[in-house]
C-alpha cells in the first residue's frame, strides 16, 4: 500500500515536470481543440436556428436575395396558421394517443416476458431466447409485406377489423412486441439476486407483487429508457401509419406534416412549414431536455434509433 | 429441476409476446419465403384465384430491372459515402471531447440534439436552406431569383450557385445534399458510443505516452485507435446496417417522389422499392426484402471477419 503510493506520487511529479515542458504546444492544441469542436457544434445546430428563424419571418423577408439571420418583424401567427393548415391538433392527439397505449401495453407485454426469461424455469427456455434474438437480425421491411397483407385481411374479418386498416389498433398492436425491449429488460432483470424471489416466495409473495415491488423499481431506469424510446417511435413513424392510416382520423403527425407540404423544392410558403416543423420538433426537444440522461443512457445499450 | 407449476406459469407470462410474435413475425418471415417464390406472386391476382408457379422468377425479374438496380446503386453509394465519413468525423469530434474539461457537457448535448428529431421533419429543414425559390428566364438560360442559405453562403465566398436539388438538378448534387444530410443526421450516435468508449479506457496508456513524449498523432493512431477498435467495429456495422435501409432521410428531402421535380424515383432506394411494390406486386416486394436481408447479412459478415483481424479486445 505505502509503496503504492509512492510510486504515485513519483508518477505524479514526472508527469508535471513533463507536462510543464508540453505546455505551450498544449495551449496551441486546447485552442485548435477548442475551434474545431466549436466550428463542429455551430454546423450541427445551424439547421434548427435557421428552421426557428425561417418559422417568424414573413413570407416576403424570406424570399429577399440577401438573407436577413434575424426576422425583422417577429411573425408569431405563422405558428397559427402551420397549426390550422396541417390540422395538427388533431395530429398531436392521435399520436399521443397511439403512443401512450402502445407504450403501456409495451411494458406489459415487455415485463412479464422478461420476467419468464429471467426467473421462470420451463423446457425450452434457452431455445426459445435465441430464437427470438435471432429475429432481431431480419430487416423490419420484410415482416412490412406481409403484415400489410394481415392487416388487411382483418378489416375483413368482424372480430379482427379493431386491428383492420384505417384503425388505432393497426397502429399499435403490430409493435407491441419488441425483442430488444426483453433482452434489455432481461438482462437488468438478471443483475437482480434469485435469493430475493426465493425469500419472497417463502413468505408468500406472489410473482405479481414481487415484481410489481422489488423488480420493477430495481429496473426504473431501462424502463424509462423504453417508454422514451417508445413514444419517440409514434412521433416519427412514418412508413407504417402512410401504409396502413390514409384516413385523417387516424393519421399520425410525420404523415401528416409530409402530406400538408408535399412541395419540398421551389416556391413555397417555406415560413408556413418551417413553423409546421417547429412545432413538430418541439416535444422531442422537451423530452430531451428533461430526460437526457435517460435517453443518452437508453440510446447508448440500445443502438437503435426510435 | 424443473416444477411444473414454474412451467405453465412462463407460458403464461410468454403467451401475450408468443401469440403477436407467431403473426406478426413468424408468419411474415415463412409468407415472405413463399411469395418470393411464387413466380408474379400479387395479392389482387391471389385473391381472385389465381395460381403461381413455384420458381425464382421473381428474383431474377427484379436484378435485372433499371429501377431496382438504380435504388440498389443509390443505397450502396449512400452507404459507401456516409459509413466513413460519419465515423472518422466522429471520432474526431469523441476524441477531442474527451480532451477536453469545460463546455464538454455543453457539446456533448448540441452534439446529441440532431439524434431526438423526426428525420422527415429535418429534412425539410435541409430542403429549405439547400432549395432554390425561384426560375427566372434570362438571356436564353434560366436565373435563380432567390437562393436557399447554402447558396447564398457560397456565392458570399465568391462561388457559383448550385442547383441542389431543384428540377434539373445534377444527381451528384442530390447526392451530396443526401450525404451531409445522412451524415448529419448519424453523428450523434456515434459519437455518444465514441466518446463512451474513450471514457472507459484506461489513463495509464496515456500517462505512459506523455512520458515518453509521444505525439499527439501517434498517441491517436497507436492508443486512442486500436483501444477503441470495438467500439469503431460496432458503429461502422450498425452504420451499414441503417444506411441499407436509407429511406425516410430522402423523403425529407424530396419527398414521396423519392427524386427532384422532372427526375420522380432518381434517388429511390432498396427500401423505397420494396413499398412501392407492397399491394401489387408483393412477388416482388418479398424477393427484393430478401435480397435486402442477404446483402446486409454478407455486409455484416464481412465487417465481424475484418473486425476479427483488427479489433483489439
Amino acid at each position: 500500500m505505502a509503496n503504492n503510493d509512492n510510486m504515485n506520487v513519483m508518477r505524479d511529479r514526472d508527469l508535471r515536470k513533463v507536462t510543464s515542458s508540453a505546455r505551450v504546444g498544449g495551449v496551441f492544441a486546447k485552442i485548435g481543440t477548442y475551434t474545431f469542436l466549436i466550428i463542429m457544434a455551430l454546423i450541427v445546430l445551424f439547421p434548427f436556428y435557421w428552421m426557428i428563424i425561417s418559422s417568424l419571418k414573413s413570407l416576403d423577408e424570406y424570399r429577399m436575395n440577401v438573407p436577413t439571420f434575424f426576422p425583422q418583424k417577429i411573425m408569431w401567427y405563422n405558428y397559427v396558421e402551420a397549426f390550422n393548415t396541417a390540422n395538427l391538433g388533431r395530429l398531436f392527439m392521435n399520436t399521443v394517443f397511439v403512443g401512450v397505449v402502445s407504450t403501456v401495453l409495451s411494458l406489459i407485454i415487455t415485463v412479464l416476458s422478461a420476467f419468464a426469461f429471467a426467473r421462470l424455469e420451463f423446457k425450452g427456455r434457452e431455445l426459445m431466447f435465441g430464437a427470438l434474438l435471432a429475429t432481431m437480425m431480419i430487416p423490419g421491411e420484410l415482416f412490412t409485406i406481409t403484415n400489410y397483407a394481415t392487416v388487411s385481411e382483418f378489416t375483413k374479418i368482424p372480430a379482427l377489423s379493431w386491428m383492420g386498416t384505417n384503425t388505432f389498433g393497426v397502429l399499435i398492436v403490430p409493435f407491441l412486441v419488441s425483442v430488444f425491449y426483453i433482452y434489455l429488460l432481461r438482462q437488468n432483470f438478471l443483475q437482480i439476486p434469485n435469493e430475493l424471489y426465493l425469500a419472497a416466495k417463502v413468505d408468500g409473495c406472489g410473482d405479481l407483487k414481487y415484481l410489481w415491488k422489488v423488480m420493477i423499481p430495481l429496473a426504473k431506469p431501462t424502463l424509462i429508457s423504453i417508454t422514451i424510446l417508445k413514444m419517440m417511435g409514434a412521433w416519427n413513424s412514418y412508413i407504417w401509419p402512410r401504409l396502413v392510416a390514409n384516413d385523417e382520423a387516424y393519421q399520425l403527425i410525420t404523415n401528416g406534416l409530409r402530406n400538408a407540404f408535399t412541395a419540398t423544392t421551389g416556391d413555397v410558403n417555406y415560413p408556413l412549414q418551417m413553423a409546421a416543423v417547429a412545432i413538430v420538433s418541439a416535444p422531442l426537444f422537451m423530452v430531451f431536455i428533461f430526460l437526457r440522461k435517460y435517453i443518452m443512457a437508453g440510446v447508448s445499450r440500445s443502438g437503435i434509433k426510435g | 429441476m424443473v416444477d411444473s407449476k414454474q412451467q405453465w406459469k412462463a407460458w403464461l407470462y410468454l403467451s401475450p409476446a408468443i401469440v403477436l410474435l407467431l403473426v406478426f413475425t413468424v408468419w411474415p418471415i415463412i409468407n415472405t419465403v413463399r411469395i418470393s417464390l411464387l413466380e408474379g406472386y400479387n395479392s389482387m391476382g391471389a385473391s381472385g384465384g389465381d395460381v403461381f408457379n413455384f420458381g425464382f422468377q421473381n428474383f431474377v425479374d427484379v436484378v435485372q430491372y433499371q429501377r431496382f438496380l438504380t435504388c440498389l446503386q443509390n443505397t450502396v453509394l449512400l452507404c459507401v459515402l456516409t459509413v466513413p465519413l460519419s465515423t472518422i468525423l466522429a471520432l474526431l469530434i469523441a476524441v477531442a471531447l474527451n480532451s477536453i474539461r469545460p463546455l464538454q457537457r455543453t457539446l456533448q448535448t448540441i452534439f446529441f440534439l440532431p439524434y431526438v428529431t423526426n428525420s422527415i421533419a429535418i429534412g425539410m429543414v435541409f430542403a429549405a436552406m439547400f432549395n432554390i425559390i425561384g426560375l427566372r428566364p434570362a438571356a436564353g438560360t434560366m436565373m435563380a431569383d432567390t437562393w436557399g442559405i447554402i447558396n447564398n453562403v457560397i456565392t458570399f465566398f465568391g462561388g457559383q450557385p448550385v442547383n441542389w436539388i431543384n428540377q434539373g438538378s445534377d444527381y451528384w448534387a442530390n447526392m451530396a445534399v443526401m450525404v451531409i444530410y445522412i451524415v448529419w443526421n448519424a453523428l450523434p450516435f456515434k459519437i455518444l458510443i465514441l466518446l463512451g468508449g474513450l471514457q472507459s479506457i484506461n489513463k495509464q496508456y496515456y500517462d505512459a505516452a506523455r512520458v515518453d513524449g509521444t505525439p499527439r498523432r501517434r498517441v491517436l493512431t497507436k492508443i486512442t485507435v486500436p483501444l477503441l477498435s470495438p467500439m469503431l467495429a460496432y458503429v461502422v456495422i450498425t452504420g451499414f446496417m441503417g444506411g441499407f435501409k436509407e429511406y425516410s432521410s430522402i423523403v425529407g428531402i424530396f419527398g414521396e417522389k423519392m427524386g427532384p421535380a422532372g427526375a420522380h424515383g432518381s434517388l429511390n432506394t432498396m427500401v423505397g422499392y420494396i413499398y412501392d411494390n407492397i399491394g401489387n406486386q408483393e412477388g416482388r416486394a418479398s424477393a427484393a426484402a430478401l435480397i435486402l436481408f442477404g446483402i446486409i447479412l454478407v455486409v455484416t459478415m464481412i465487417n465481424l471477419q475484418v473486425s476479427k483481424k483488427r479489433v483489439h479486445y
